[in-house]
């Protein structure tokens, strides 16, 4: 016998609690002062919604929020074919799994700042493994300090460095559960590698890739101490993604006002797009 | 349509293989004519699975050859032999729809579009899933799913064999009926090979006219149910088909003669000269009777299973089932058994050893 009731909220409860206080309540905090304007000494002057207007139409966040969107993307088209290849490639049983798993593993085993620290120093121009390699033996010039593109490049290599590996164990794990016999009957009904892909593979990996594009999606736009150790967000406001600008504001400009404006659009961008690819990305298995 | 001929099989999952216990097949030599209906019978670990992935070309053998109408396919890719499997698991293509899934193979074959369009819906009328042919095929219940992959192997015209890997594991049992009888139906209609593994003996003896049965690598039995039932040729078989199976009894061979437990024990006929090693009588728990004299053995235990009573009886330290239709003893009474001449046989070292009434 089914029954039901609303007993099954008293088990949420907890959960509910503790949210309130980790999440709930600092965020009001946060409401409290996107609305007004303070200079400290607790003194603070109602504003409405004239930080929201001014943020809309700031021509620093716009290009802030283009650069993040730019980074976020590049990211997501690389390290998601990327990280679905390498999976594929990798051995499914022997001696070499746990090797090929452990190595892959060890990026993310890593702190951010010290990722953002070591890319820094591999790659000045003059001491760094990879400066000096691109420079003075390969004749490229390349100092990620002084030039745009080069900057650019390296937080993304170092990030693909730092995560493909997570879209690499999610997809492997999708890819092991596909029972052999699929493989098999493939094989008798003549189908292609192309097609075992599209046809087993693929559909077999949607969920884990669903949540691979996920977790990506959500790390790489909230991305701040990699970036900021290893370009401070230069040069000039090149590589200044929204989460430095945002930092900046708050608490090198010390607006307060205007940092929470900020952060709540933030969060509500990162919500939208999350729930957007998420519905995207699992429409097909409501029918 | 081919005859399939193995000859010399051998197959060993190991790169170096040591001695006859190092073969998963040990050594094979088997005729499979054209359209019949085979069951390959045996216990998991028997080397079954393996057979068959060999004679589709999933699996290349150790040693030994396949031949297809005498043309050597040993060496051939599955999708070049024209074979169709069946695996224990329904496999369908989760993001095509079922028209898709049944097109699929004959698509991957470069068949023009009007032609697989004529073939799937002929298959789809056989398989009664006509009026699914728009639905996506993850939707299915698993025997749909499971007919989808039928038809997968069915819906070219040109295939060899058909091979079912003990494919009603995850069917309901009210629905295993059906489909089984169903499978019967397409044998007859399209007059294929087909070949059925499974550790099922029901399933093999309903849906085969020739079981093929398989123990640690080896074919020990190739027969009709009938003929498995009546007069197996091993021990293995004898114990493996029935239920419950063939009393297997240590006994002692004097100057042409079976004791069991000290008492001689009448035979079907001569012992084959030369019969040695281990003997033992076999004989089917139908074929033993309660009698007012024979063997002294007292009731250990009766089952009603039903149709008729099973009745556990031990003759000295040896358990031996008895079928009894009607009255039977109870637990701990002493009776005597007697045992039908013409369906008591000797085995020596597990096989035959005699000849059968007026035979010899």
């Amino acid at each position: 016998m089914k029954t039901e009731n609303q007993r099954a909220w008293f088990f949420v409860l907890p959960v509910l609690l503790l949210v309130a206080f980790n999440a709930l309540i600092p965020m009001m905090t946060v409401v409290n002062y996107s609305v007004q304007e303070t200079f400290g000494n607790n003194l603070f002057f109602w504003q409405g919604l004239d930080w929201f207007q001014n943020l809309m139409r700031s021509e620093r966040f716009h290009a802030a929020l283009g650069r993040q969107f730019m980074f976020t993307g590049l990211i997501l088209l690389i390290e998601i074919p990327l990280g679905v290849a390498i999976a594929m490639s990798m051995p499914r049983k022997g001696f070499w799994v746990s090797i090929c798993l452990v190595t892959m593993a060890l990026p993310m085993l890593i702190p951010w700042n010290v990722v953002g620290a070591m890319w820094n120093i591999f790659t000045l121009p003059d001491i760094g493994l990879l400066g000096y390699f691109l420079n003075h033996v390969l004749g490229i010039p390349y100092d990620m300090t002084q030039n745009i593109f080069a900057a650019w490049v390296t937080i993304i290599v170092m990030d693909v460095w730092h995560w493909t590996s997570l879209v690499v164990l999610l997809s492997y794990a999708g890819l092991v559960s596909i029972p052999e016999a699929y493989y098999q009957a493939a094989k008798i009904d003549g189908a292609s590698n192309f097609a075992v892909f599209r046809f087993i593979q693929l559909p077999k990996m949607k969920n884990v890739l669903t949540i691979a594009v996920l977790l990506r999606f959500i790390d790489s736009f909230n991305i701040y101490t990699e970036p900021f150790v290893l370009t401070g967000g230069g040069p000039g406001n090149s590589t200044t993604l929204l989460s430095i600008d945002l930092v900046k504001i708050a608490l090198g400009q010390f607006d307060l006002g205007p940092a929470a404006a900020m952060s709540l659009i933030y969060f509500a961008i990162t919500l939208l797009v999350s729930w957007l690819f998420f519905t995207l990305m699992t429409k097909d298995d409501a029918r | 349509m081919a005859k399939i001929t193995l000859s010399q099989l051998r197959h060993s999952y190991f790169p170096n293989p040591r001695g006859p216990e190092d073969y998963a097949l040990k050594q094979i030599d088997l005729d499979w004519n054209d359209g019949g209906a085979y069951a390959l019978l045996g216990p998991s670990g028997c080397g079954k699975s393996t057979l068959l992935n060999i004679i589709s070309g999933l699996r290349v053998p150790s040693e030994g050859r396949i031949l297809f109408d005498d043309k050597d396919v040993t060496h051939l890719p599955p999708d070049q032999r024209n074979i169709a499997q069946v695996f224990q698991f329904p496999v369908i293509y989760d993001t095509m729809t079922v028209y898709d899934n049944l097109a699929f193979p004959l698509r991957n074959r470069g068949m023009a579009e009007a032609d697989v369009d004529v073939r799937v819906r002929q298959i789809a009328e056989m398989l009664e899933v006509s009026d699914m042919l728009k639905q996506q095929a993850a939707g299915l219940s698993p025997d749909n799913k499971q007919k989808i992959s039928m038809g997968r192997g069915l819906v070219r015209d040109d295939v060899n064999v058909v091979m079912f890997d003990e494919p009603l594991t995850v069917i309901d049992p009210h629905l295993k009926w059906k489909l089984r009888s169903k499978l019967k139906e397409l044998h007859q209609r399209i007059k294929a090979t087909m070949i059925y593994v499974t550790h099922d003996q029901t399933e093999a003896l309903t849906f085969a006219d020739q079981v093929v049965v398989m123990q640690e690598g080896e074919v020990v039995q190739i027969g009709t149910p009938v003929e498995l039932f009546e007069r197996p040729t091993h021990t293995f078989v004898g114990h493996f088909i029935g239920s419950p199976g063939m009393n297997v009894l240590p006994c002692d061979v004097k100057n042409g003669a079976a004791f069991f437990n000290g008492q001689q024990v009448q035979l079907e006929g001569e012992i084959v000269n030369g019969a040695g090693g281990k003997t033992e009588i076999g004989v089917r728990p139908e074929y033993v009777s309660l009698g007012k004299s024979g063997l002294q053995a007292r009731v250990r235990k009766v089952a009603d299973v039903g149709r008729h009573n099973v009745v556990e009886a031990m003759v000295g330290d040896q358990k031996v089932a008895a079928i009894v239709k009607g009255e039977v003893p109870n637990q701990g009474d002493e009776i005597f058994l007697d045992f039908k001449t013409e369906q008591t046989r000797l085995y020596a070292d597990g096989w035959l050893a005699t000849n059968a009434r007026g035979a010899a």
